[in-house]
């Protein structure tokens, strides 16, 4: 319209030139200028140096050599990626992390939210309780790390103190040696990490809820699970996107916990993703078989990732 | 207080509105009570465990067979900690981690907030030419795990020298948390409503002023929530530094904290200290943001 406009008011100007400028003109520049500070500190310590660890991975980088930086030859560049699928640690350490991630995510929102309805229930002490539930939260994951290594301690262990002394074991058990109670222990205290988070999110979304819903429902007769089933969930739905997001950061920072744990060990029993690309790069210096393995875990992260994208972006529609 | 009270019960009824007939108090009211009350005291008991432990002599905690109620209370763990007791001094520079924990995290707050927000602001108001794709990339970014990070940004630093200093670590703290606080930020502009824009732009305002005068002062709650977030995410942060960091001259608390593990042995007690000691901030601002706290963390899902 206003293109129009000018043309009809300035015959003079060539119609190109004129809805060029004009364009490069009105453009609004000011959301541009807001992100540009954002775009380059993200791309200078994010972007740039993955982008450098995608061409380490394409070498056989090793830190205490340092002329293997520059050996990139093309034919050997899925070197390390050949190495890593033959490699049975990698493929154990890869089932470790989907299975540690999909129980840890499930079962902090399973247990989140039964918490949240009970305290959506609570008449009274509502104030102590909170409290005590942010407690978890105040623990940096290195400190869980540190508090649940000591817990399960085989000879100094809380844990297996508690167990001796009421006389349910007889022998001290080895919880983060052993083979499944390894990984077991290893989920609990990422789970006690994350549900305190998800069960106040949840928590806030049930109480945001009208009591009017549950009310008509109960008029026409609905059940406890078909007012869990068509109010409940779907008006919280939100909410869960929320504890998604909240939680990929959390399982993120599960490594601080792992890391103290066990670190893998022994003899790879509980090893994840990042606990082996981290004992390559720093006990074996073997940085181009690091970085290969930390893309794998890129591809996991991003995956992830981009499926809560799209949840995301139709919520912020939905908000407007 | 109690005398005001009695004298005007009806007042004192109507500010806080009794349950109606509907929802009298239920024995199943009673038992879930009871059962939220005993899941979160189980869930609290390892961290009460932990604090009291720092505060207990070292005879009792490496008793066997264990004492369970503790004797004596003491600050010894917290003498040795910070070397008041030459006998007992742990050697740990825990003044050093102080300093360079509260360094990194002050410094990561005070740039990662307005950069971000100025992001977030941007998102939650413009639909700009890539604004999708750009917040997908920050999104992104959160996804690369510490480690994977940790790697490039080890070659990189030592390259140009920051490897081992507390600026290399914050500037690395200020783009971790931006997309996170943009994210945030972003939730909270969104429940101001367009109107207030609106009324500024047709008084003449431009898109900074509107930003500045009218948005920005709305969003403050928000910005609360993102500067918390920002500094307990750099204090509590661990992989990147433990990478980065190998000295007293940069090493931060959550690195130091392996300082009570030797080869054989582990002194748990002193290691409770230091957690106590670390939790200091996130105790004082989930005291003082309890009840904002929720808020922070819902922004926007609840309109109004």
């Amino acid at each position: 319209m206003t293109t129009q406009a000018a043309r009809l008011g300035d015959p003079s100007r060539g119609p190109e030139e004129d809805s060029f400028l004009k364009r490069l003109r009105r453009k609004n520049w000011f959301p541009y200028l807001m992100t540009v500070p954002a775009v380059i500190v993200v791309v200078a310590v994010v972007v740039y140096p993955m982008a450098y660890s995608l061409f380490v991975s394409f070498t056989p980088f090793h830190l205490l050599r340092p002329d293997t930086t520059s050996q990139f030859v093309l034919e050997d560049m899925f070197n390390n990626y050949a190495r890593l699928a033959r490699d049975d640690v990698f493929w154990r350490a890869l089932w470790n992390t989907i299975l540690f991630m999909v129980v840890t995510v499930n079962a902090s929102i399973v247990i989140g939210f039964g918490m949240a309805m009970m305290l959506a229930r609570m008449t009274f002490a509502m104030g102590p309780v909170r409290v005590l539930l942010m407690i978890p939260m105040m623990f940096a994951p290195v400190l869980i790390g540190f508090q649940f290594a000591w817990f399960f301690n085989a000879t100094v262990g809380l844990v297996n103190n508690a167990l001796l002394t009421l006389g349910l074991i007889s022998q001290p058990v080895a919880w983060l040696v052993d083979e499944p109670t390894g990984m077991m222990s290893l989920m609990l205290a990422t789970i006690w990490m994350t549900v305190p988070v998800v069960s106040i999110v949840l928590l806030a979304g049930r109480l945001s809820l009208s009591e009017e819903l549950y009310d008509a429902a109960s008029v026409d007769g609905a059940s406890v699970y078909q007012r869990m089933r068509h109010i409940t969930l779907p008006q919280m739905r939100p909410f869960f996107v929320i504890v998604m997001v909240l939680l990929s950061l959390d399982i993120a920072r599960a490594y601080d916990i792992v890391r103290i744990m066990t670190d893998g060990g022994p003899a790879h029993r509980t090893e994840l993703i990042w606990t082996y690309a981290g004992q390559l790069a720093i006990r074996g210096s073997q940085f181009g078989m690091a970085s290969a393995m930390s893309m794998a875990g890129v591809v996991l992260g991003v995956t992830f990732t981009f499926i809560l994208f799209r949840q995301m972006m139709q919520l912020r529609k939905d908000m407007g | 207080m109690t005398g005001s009270a009695r004298t005007t019960p009806p007042a004192a009824k109507t500010a806080r509105p009794r349950p109606t007939t509907r929802r009298r108090i239920h024995w199943r009211d009673i038992g879930a009570n009871w059962l939220a009350f005993t899941v979160i005291g189980i869930l609290a008991l390892p961290a009460l465990w932990i604090i009291l432990t720092a505060f207990r002599p070292n005879l009792e905690v490496n008793a066997s067979p264990p004492i369970w109620i503790p004797q004596t209370i003491t600050l010894d763990a917290f003498e040795s900690l910070f070397g008041l007791n030459p006998a007992t001094a742990s050697g740990v520079p825990v003044m050093s981690y102080l300093r360079n924990s509260l360094s990194v995290a002050l410094l990561a707050t005070a740039l990662s907030v307005p950069i971000g927000t100025a992001a977030g602001y941007a998102f939650s108001r413009f639909d700009f030419i890539g604004s999708r794709a750009l917040l997908l990339l920050l999104l992104l970014t959160r996804a690369v795990p510490g480690v994977a990070l940790s790697l490039p940004l080890f070659l990189l630093m030592r390259n140009i020298g920051l490897i081992d200093t507390i600026h290399g670590l914050a500037f690395i703290y200020i783009a971790l948390n931006i997309p996170f606080t943009a994210w945030l930020m972003d939730g909270f502009f969104r429940r101001i409503p367009r109107e207030l824009d609106d009324a500024a732009y047709v008084d003449g305002a431009s898109h900074w002023q509107t930003f500045w005068h009218i948005d920005l002062p709305l969003a403050l709650p928000g910005l609360g929530a993102a500067s918390v977030f920002a500094f307990l995410a750099a204090w509590n942060e661990y992989q990147i530094a433990s990478i980065i960091t190998k000295t007293p001259a940069a090493k931060t608390f959550p690195v130091g904290l392996s300082d009570f593990t030797t080869q054989f042995t582990v002194d748990w007690r002193g290691m409770a200290a230091m957690s106590v000691l670390m939790m200091i901030p996130a105790i004082l601002f989930v005291l003082a943001m309890q009840r904002s706290l929720t808020k922070g963390l819902t922004f926007g899902a609840v309109k109004g």
